[in-house]
């Protein structure tokens, strides 16, 4: 706990805010031109300095599996790079999902820092895009997703691939929000002892964790940190935005974001848009204690109850079967085996 | 000398990349040669696993990589179970050596195969194309609604276990969704193809899961003959069968309607399964063993196909 008191000596972290990418899984992908643009200005003049805008899967991730986007990913990143004066555009890419070819897309359209993201033992998937981004003057950042499915000391054999492949930062990414503070700690540390880079860290809220986890991982050495605004995202949605700013703040760390302006952004740009607020219900409380991709969530309910299920078992099960990110399919799978198990009981 | 295991009546075949595919493929060749004889396996490492495999089983190797098989003019079929990027190099050595190439990369040099969609449909041409392992599996049951219904648009989703994703699979990602989704739209029949890849670490690994997708161009469900097309999947997976045993439906397919850019649409899904035939591979590595079951198949009609050119077959 003696580094969290210390918070105040350390250089601040980059923030970049995920409202338009994480996001758009709470949306269901139905984020309009207009909608982006609101957001993005929002965003823009409070300060943010990294402004996410994808797909929820990323880069060509609308289709049947993830769910279509409502208007074209490639056209939302140009709405949101045609509002900002001082952000830069991120997109996030998932080797296996989006390529090559739609990452030159985003970059035509003000991309400039690209966000590669694996499962956390397959980093070596990854090498092509890395190429790729250095190779366009992109800053280039890895994810490594799930990250509470492996020890510290894998995660820091992936990260090294990647900071071999070109990457400028490599975030520990609680993509299930399973970790447990003193757990973020450890992998965070463990990558900023390993890597000459800079280390991340994106939390989601299941377990109720997302701000202290952020911190521990601040307390860790993590140099970039993510947020949405009123923590829209997948699950129980992420570290709000906001909330972070106050709370560094608090603890001595500027991030450069005008917390009256950011407050202002959560309050009365996106709040009312929002279909829902990702609160910690039970079904996402279990995608946290099952260590399930946060992403699931809605789409489990939506399928649990077309089957007359209970999402919950759904849920456990794939936790039991080590599902992992962009596998929505054997949501189905699941669904249909134990509604065919219940029938035959 | 008489009967078709004779030697004279073989076509003499080579496998360059002695990694988990190209091993596999020796297998199946070693314990059904059909009309091929495996002469040489080739590889870039001396102290290759697989290379040793090969030598166990009394078969010729190179560790000098393509050199010696285009030194060997009575090979005549060659299996490249490489990387795309290293077949894009070896294709033209192998054509201008007069040799027939059957490329398991997703290089894409050669035109597309799917044994049970259009298996005899290039026996002309000296480099063929296997797509890719998620292409191998889930082609046939775009086809099989196509050749029911016109498809527009088709969408998969391969799994596979970790383990059984090699480093060319890896290095090649991208190469793997585009050659898979230009085999959608080449052999499976859709307007439109996309393909997604998912590798998966758990322990014990998984089998091979794939999710097919297909969307007829109709706009409601009593537009569409189900049966026929319930049939027709039903066929097509019998005729996989044949070839790769593991192959299954986990269910009857789904009949659903979903909103798209195209509209609301009707949006056929098929859950398959691949087991492999555990050749040299555990039977988890289904996606390892439809790519080789097929490599197995072509090859063997090549070599039919020559043996009868030349009048050893009729």
């Amino acid at each position: 706990m003696r580094d969290l008191a210390q918070l105040a000596q350390r250089q601040p972290p980059r923030l970049t805010d995920t409202t338009l990418r994480d996001g758009s899984h709470a949306m269901r992908h139905q984020y309009t031109r207009q909608q982006v643009q609101q957001i993005a200005q929002a965003l823009d003049a409070a300060g943010v300095p990294v402004i996410e805008v994808s797909h929820g899967d990323g880069l060509g991730g609308s289709s049947i599996q993830y769910g279509f986007s409502r208007e074209p990913e490639l056209a939302l990143i140009e709405a949101a790079a045609s509002v900002v004066q001082r952000a830069r555009i991120a997109a996030l890419l998932l080797p296996g999902i989006g390529t090559r070819r739609e990452l030159k897309e985003a970059v035509a359209r003000g991309v400039s820092v690209l966000r590669i993201a694996t499962m956390c033992t397959e980093a070596d998937i990854s090498e092509q895009h890395f190429g790729m981004a250095k190779e366009m003057g992109l800053e280039a950042v890895g994810f490594l997703m799930m990250a509470h499915m492996r020890p510290p000391e894998v995660l820091v054999e992936q990260a090294l691939l990647m900071q071999r492949y070109g990457a400028d930062c490599v975030y520990v990414v609680d993509s299930a929000g399973a970790l447990l503070p003193h757990e973020v700690y450890a992998r965070v540390r463990a990558l900023k002892e390993a890597l000459e880079i800079q280390v991340g860290f994106h939390a989601h809220n299941n377990l109720g964790l997302a701000i202290g986890n952020t911190l521990a991982a601040l307390a860790a050495g993590a140099d970039q940190i993510d947020g949405t605004l009123r923590g829209f995202g997948a699950g129980a949605g992420n570290a709000a935005t906001e909330v972070l700013v106050a709370v560094l703040e608090k603890a001595g760390l500027s991030t450069g974001i005008d917390l009256f302006k950011i407050m202002e952004a959560a309050e009365f740009v996106l709040a009312p848009i929002m279909p829902r607020q990702p609160v910690i219900d039970r079904d996402a409380l279990i995608i946290g204690y099952a260590g399930v991709y946060s992403t699931f969530l809605l789409h489990a309910k939506r399928i649990s109850q077309q089957l007359g299920i209970d999402p919950a078992k759904v849920l456990m099960e794939l936790g039991r079967r080590q599902a992992v990110a962009g596998q929505e399919d054997w949501i189905w799978r699941v669904a249909a085996e134990l509604a065919a198990q219940e029938e035959a009981l | 000398m008489n009967g078709k295991n004779n030697k004279m009546d073989k076509i003499k075949v080579a496998i360059i990349g002695p990694g988990n595919i190209g091993t596999d493929l020796m297998y199946k060749i070693c314990n059904n040669s059909g009309y091929m004889e495996l002469s040489l396996m080739v590889g870039i490492y001396p102290d290759s696993p697989g290379l040793a495999r090969a030598r166990e089983l009394g078969i010729d190797t190179s560790h000098e990589g393509i050199q010696a098989i285009l030194e060997d003019p009575e090979i005549r079929l060659v299996f490249d179970a490489t990387s795309a990027k290293a077949h894009v190099r070896h294709a033209p050595l192998l054509r201008e050596a007069g040799k027939i190439a059957i490329d398991l990369t997703p290089a894409a040099r050669g035109p597309y195969v799917v044994p049970p969609v259009n298996l005899g449909a290039h026996l002309e041409a000296d480099n063929v194309n296997l797509i890719t392992c998620g292409g191998q599996a889930t082609i046939p049951m775009v086809y099989a609604v196509h050749r029911v219904h016109p498809v527009q648009y088709a969408e998969i989703v391969s799994t596979v276990a970790s383990r059984s994703a090699g480093p060319g699979t890896r290095q090649n990602i991208d190469e793997f969704t585009f050659t898979t989704a230009r085999g959608l739209e080449a052999i499976g029949g859709a307007q439109q193809g996309k393909a997604l890849i998912i590798l998966n670490p758990a322990e014990p690994p998984i089998l091979m899961t794939n999710t097919v997708y297909v969307m007829p161009e109709v706009a409601s469900l009593d537009q569409l003959d189900q049966e026929a097309i319930v049939a027709s999947i039903r066929q097509m997976e019998a005729q996989v069968q044949t070839y790769v045993p593991g192959y299954r439906l986990k269910a009857d397919p789904l009949f659903d309607m979903l909103e798209t850019p195209w509209g609301r649409r009707v949006v056929i899904t098929c859950l398959l399964e691949v087991e492999g035939a555990g050749d040299f591979l555990p039977r988890y590595a289904g996606n390892l063993d439809i790519m080789t079951a097929a490599a197995w198949q072509v090859g063997n009609l090549f070599a039919r196909e020559l043996l009868k050119r030349e009048g050893a077959l009729v």
